[in-house]
């Protein structure tokens, strides 16, 4: 089902593969925007965990950044990180 | 559980879902899928979360899901179960799948509660999860039978007449817990390693498992985008949302506040409980504050805490 | 003895022959929730599941909601399935076919045909299959039991054709013939099991490995329209696949199926159409008045979804007077079968004069004397070339209405 579209219908409406989602890029809807301060970070993932988008990338069990492709700006990473090393910046 | 270990684990919710800037119900998704590492056959009843994670042709499950209508997810998925073990039996699949239903308060409390009734008392191995955002957020913040007392919905309006919701709320886990199934238990997204842990739990128990989970709805609520999980962890410290859960019968509190808040605290931070802070309502928080104070007392007796 | 025949003739009722027919399809999942008069179904198939005669794993729902739901999982899962229904369960689960069909989900599920409340009755009329004619499943119809067992077995082979992919339908008369008994020849178990074969799923959910999504939301900048053209396009496709199956299952029975069935119809001038069993007591009134010299036929359909307009047409147009039965009211116009006849015929250069007969509505008996009536209405008709009155009923008592 690689070069599956839209307009190639499955019976049912059904969508062949999974994941098609993430074609999607949410992170327009943004108009604030979370600033990850890397060297404060004490890498206890709590964003990572709290976050609705999944947009917190993390590579080897560390945070690496959020991933602006996804993230809605809804600023639960600023409220939830134990060491306020997220800050939510205009835009 | 060490969260790192989690961040092992394939996001089966994906990113590019639409539902809105701080929904409680995409952390507990995320969160209950991180408890099996065995394939899982999702299903969800009509509501935020189909509507907004399956927008053809787009879908934000990167597992098999199904959505079928919305008073019907327990029975929907307790087919797909069905299936399995027939196939299973007959040996034409020999994979472990585990299941899991998804409905809102709307979807479970309400329209779908004979479904899900039925599918725990027929024993199917599955999880049915109750993300419970305490109100019909989906046609706009309507009140459901999860909608506590007082509270501002669109169809129990604050005016001169009518503070709010007049009924208190049903209290659907002891109902579930009263079908007598193997695992019964109520989380909050805030409180990560209880969710995944009883989500674990729940998936490797063989025959029906139920979760009620909190999960805060910005919109309907009347909150800020980023305040979901502390308005979910005030819900746990003021004793309006316990961390319980029952295991063959038996009751066990998770969680005991050191110092129980009081319901007021939580009942600011929602702007649908503004009118409640009224001289002519406050009567009302009052009132709340007992119910929760003689619920609390129960499960403490239930849970042999008192 | 080495040729014996391994056809087993059976005094049966018609619930007993569906029962054994979904015994001998052995579906990977039987649906089951109680509603008189079907009710006998689904008890004959908890003891094939107890004595351990088939594999399927029986689902006892606590709604006929749910069973349609259940279905609807375990189909998308990739299993055969089954149910059984009749009237309010078939109204309850109302949302649920059109989900399934809409999903191309190829459920088989017999309905005997029962009145819908309210008054609350429990006996036969067409009013349940009749609401569910637009929610896209196939409908099959039966005259008796041999033809709900046969319908029943070629329901697996044209719901699962993957040019079809639709669920489908089998109606029979509430208690006249589920509960009636009468004689049925089953077919020997292995060749029904050739017959239907096994199912080859299109993208099941139990394919983990291939994760899929079904039931998305579809609105406004969506293909929502071409979906349902797609659906409506197998329904077409069906036609064919409804008549290769009838043709191989004559191999295996000896029993021919079409559309439709035509009873002295060639050489007739005037005739009656009807569903399931009014057809058998017509058909003997027809030979009594054929005896008096009256050219006198009938057309029993089998097949109302997808509704054979074209064949109908053709097989109908030689008449002057055709005069349509329907057991079940549409209030405020026509009966539903009579409505598709008419549009049916509307088309040809000379078509026959149509009138409607509404008839048997909570089990009223349609006997000798009501199909004498409808032919005597139609002879008249016939002779005079005008149609008086477009809709009557049958069998009506007299009686006084107060308000």
């Amino acid at each position: 089902m690689k070069d599956w579209r839209a307009n190639k219908l499955m019976p049912g409406a059904i969508i062949p593969k999974g994941g098609t989602a993430r074609e999607y890029k949410t992170g327009g809807w943004r108009s604030a925007t979370p600033k990850w301060d890397e060297e404060k970070c004490k890498q206890c993932l709590i964003c990572w965990i709290s976050c609705p988008e999944g947009a917190v990338l993390v590579k080897d069990g560390k945070v690496r950044g959020i991933d602006m492709d996804y993230c809605k700006g809804c600023g639960i990473c600023v409220a939830e990180c134990p060491f306020e090393v997220i800050e939510m910046v205009g835009g | 559980m060490k969260i790192k270990d989690l961040t092992e684990k394939k996001e089966r919710l994906t990113s590019g879902h639409r539902l809105c800037a701080g929904c409680g119900a995409p952390i507990v998704v995320r969160q209950i899928l991180m408890g099996t590492d065995k394939p899982v056959v999702v299903g969800c009843s009509t509501g935020c979360l189909e509507v907004s994670t399956t927008i053809y042709p787009s879908t934000a499950w990167d597992t098999p899901y199904i959505h079928s209508a919305f008073e019907n997810v327990g029975a929907t998925i307790s087919g797909v179960e069905a299936a399995y073990q027939s196939l299973k039996r007959q040996g034409k699949l020999d994979k472990e799948i585990k299941f899991v239903a998804f409905g809102g308060d709307g979807g479970t409390y309400d329209i779908g509660f004979q479904s899900l009734s039925g599918a725990m008392e027929r024993g199917h191995d599955m999880v049915y999860v109750c993300y419970d955002n305490e109100a019909y957020m989906n046609t706009g913040i309507q009140r459901s039978s999860s909608t506590p007392r007082g509270a501002w919905t669109t169809t129990s309006q604050v005016g001169k007449a009518e503070p709010g919701k007049k009924q208190n709320r049903k209290n659907l886990t002891a109902c579930i817990a009263a079908h007598d199934i193997p695992y019964v238990a109520q989380s909050s997204p805030s409180s990560w390693k209880d969710l995944v842990k009883k989500s674990t739990k729940a998936f490797d128990i063989k025959g029906p498992a139920f979760l009620n989970v909190i999960a805060p709805c910005p919109r309907g609520w009347r909150h800020p985008s980023d305040q979901a999980l502390r308005i979910a962890k005030l819900a746990v410290e003021t004793c309006f949302w316990p961390l319980y859960e029952v295991e063959d019968g038996e009751w066990k509190l998770n969680y005991k506040p050191k110092e129980k808040k009081p319901l007021a605290e939580w009942l600011k931070t929602q702007g649908r409980f503004k009118h409640l802070f009224k001289p002519e309502n406050e009567h009302i928080i009052e009132e709340l504050q007992a119910k929760v104070d003689k619920d609390w007392e129960r499960l403490l007796k239930l849970c042999g805490e008192a | 003895m080495k040729n014996i025949s391994k056809k087993r003739v059976v005094a049966t009722t018609g619930n007993g022959a569906v029962a054994e027919a979904m015994k001998q399809i052995n579906p990977d999942v039987l649906v089951a929730y109680p509603i008189t008069p079907q009710t006998a179904i689904v008890q004959d198939f908890s003891q094939f599941v107890a004595d351990g005669a088939v594999d399927s794993e029986y689902v006892t729902v606590e709604s006929e909601h749910s069973s349609m739901s259940a279905c609807i999982g375990a189909s998308a899962a990739g299993a055969r399935v089954m149910t059984a229904t009749s009237s309010q369960g078939l109204a309850l689960m109302h949302e649920m076919l059109y989900i399934a069909a809409g999903s191309r989900l190829p459920i088989i599920m017999p309905n005997v045909n029962r009145a819908l409340s309210a008054p609350i009755n429990i006996h036969c009329d067409h009013s349940d299959s009749m609401g569910a004619r637009d929610t896209g499943w196939i409908q099959l119809y039966s005259e008796n039991a041999q033809e709900a067992y046969d319908n029943t077995i070629q329901a697996v082979r044209i719901a699962e054709n993957k040019k079809v992919l639709l669920p489908v339908m089998v109606n029979l008369d509430g208690f006249i013939i589920s509960h009636g008994i009468e004689k049925a020849e089953f077919i020997e178990d292995r060749k029904v099991k050739s017959f239907v074969g096994e199912r080859k799923p299109f993208l099941p959910l139990l394919d983990v490995d291939n994760p899929v999504t079904y039931g998305p939301f579809d609105g406004l900048g969506g293909y929502f329209m071409e979906h349902k053209k797609n659906q409506a396009d197998a329904m077409e496709r069906a036609r064919d696949v409804i008549l290769e199956a009838a043709e191989d299952f004559a191999k295996i029975s000896g029993r021919k199926y079409g559309f439709f069935e035509e009873y002295l119809l060639d050489d007739a001038e005037i005739a009656i159409v009807t569903l399931n069993s009014s057809a058998g007591t017509t058909k003997h009134v027809i030979n009594e008045l054929r005896a008096e010299g009256l050219p006198v036929g009938l057309l029993k359909l089998r097949v109302f979804r997808p509704f054979p307009a074209k064949e109908l047409a053709e097989a109908l147009k030689h008449l002057k007077a055709v005069a349509v039965l329907d057991r079940a009211l549409s209030s405020g116009f026509v009966g539903p079968l009579f409505s598709e006849v008419q549009t049916a015929l509307f088309n040809l250069e000379t078509r026959p004069k149509v009138i409607n007969f509404i008839y048997g509505l909570g089990g009223r008996d349609y006997t000798l004397h009501e199909a004498r009536k409808a032919f005597e209405e139609l002879m008249t008709v016939a002779k005079t070339g005008k149609i008086k009155k477009t809709l009557g009923y049958l069998g009506l008592k007299e009686v006084e209405v107060l308000v």
